[in-house]
């Protein structure tokens, strides 16, 4: 329930209070955020497997979107950074997908 | 320390098998179990989706305010600004070519004026030379009194040419007859007829045209005046700024002539 309010007031929070977002960091945001996506549902997955652990959950949380903002920036300085922010997008695209089939086996056994 | 993604691998390689069989399974029933009653280990978890969802109203709020290529890559901003110039050179091709066909139509409605008022002067001046229609400018009034009856067609006839060499443009004949080419002079009944009208007396001819030229044709020695006089009648004569001539008369169809 803490989870659910957090993810609501977090939403209205960035919506109201418009945090001005650092030029150079706004084309790394929506990559940042898909990564998130991706750590959000892995957790959710081991969490129905049983194998959740918060502090892993929240580790991998950030190093997710460290790592996905890294390659993005790596890939802007030589060059081919819309290229490599589509690569990223379609790994973790591909992962969220893979997590929420393993979740939907959870909840449905289908 | 168990990393995420190992247990992710782990499971993906037996992706075929039922999860809710495995020990420790949890199934939708134990999540809303979760939900509704938090433990203490649901902070760290709060934590994260908190900042999770900054980044995500964030993001909704810079997408919607930010105007779309503020974001864009300098790649994609130089193919954009490409494409945006080659639209403006096809645009501006198009641009000049519209031009000029505008100039062109222009110039044919132009002409197509001049044509048009060319034809309506025309068309004026064959009105007022048939006497289709009224007209009106400087002038002189004619007026014979005739107490005796005794001026002739001709006489009247004599002085329209008169009026005419001396440059009438528009003859009329008691504010009734519009005299042109083609009216004739005679007597019936002890008085003058034209055009089938009779002319009752005292007779008021109407003229347009210089004044001076137009009274000295009815003045000199042995015109209309010095006729009249002859005959025992007076003609006054003034010269009008504005003379008006309503009368009109209707034109034949032609029966026989067509224009060749």
């Amino acid at each position: 329930m803490f989870a659910i309010l957090a993810l609501l007031i977090g939403i209205a929070l960035g919506i109201w209070l418009e945090p001005s977002l650092p030029a150079g960091l706004t084309t790394y945001l929506p990559i940042m955020i898909v990564a998130a996506l991706d750590a959000l549902f892995g957790a959710l997955r081991a969490w129905f497997d049983g194998t959740f652990s918060d502090r892993v959950f929240a580790v991998s949380f950030f190093s997710n979107v460290l790592i996905a903002a890294l390659i993005v920036f790596i890939g802007d300085q030589i060059g081919v950074g819309s290229q490599l922010s589509t690569a990223v997008v379609v790994v973790l695209g591909i992962r969220i997908f893979t997590n929420a089939a393993a979740i939907r086996r959870a909840i449905f056994h289908a | 320390m168990p990393d995420e993604s190992d247990l992710e691998a782990r499971h993906a390689s037996d992706d075929g098998s039922d999860a809710a069989g495995e020990p420790g399974g949890r199934s939708l029933r134990d999540l809303v179990k979760a939900l509704t009653r938090p433990s203490a280990s649901q902070i760290l978890l709060a934590a994260v989706l908190l900042v999770f969802g900054v980044g995500v109203g964030t993001q909704f709020t810079t997408k919607a305010a930010n105007d779309p290529y503020a974001t864009a890559r300098r790649a994609d901003l130089i193919q954009l600004l490409d494409t945006a110039n080659t639209e403006t050179t096809r645009l501006e091709t198009e641009i000049e070519a519209l031009k000029s066909t505008r100039d062109k139509l222009q110039s044919g409605v132009d002409s197509a004026k001049v044509a048009q008022t060319e034809a309506q002067n025309r068309l004026n001046n064959l009105a007022i030379l048939n006497g289709t229609v009224g007209a009106t400018g400087p002038g002189i009034r004619v007026v014979i009194y005739d107490p005796g009856q005794k001026v002739t067609a001709s006489t009247v006839l004599d002085a329209i040419e008169e009026f005419r060499d001396a440059g009438a443009e528009v003859i009329e004949i008691n504010d009734s007859i519009r005299v042109v080419a083609s009216t004739w002079f005679g007597s019936a009944n002890g008085g003058l007829v034209a055009d089938n009208a009779a002319i009752s007396m005292p007779m008021v001819i109407d003229v347009i045209g210089e004044g001076h030229a137009l009274e000295e044709a009815a003045r000199f020695r042995g015109g209309l005046v010095s006729q009249v006089q002859q005959l025992g009648g007076t003609v006054t004569i003034t010269q009008e700024t504005t003379v008006t001539i309503t009368a009109v008369r209707q034109l034949p169809q032609n029966q026989y002539a067509h224009p060749a």
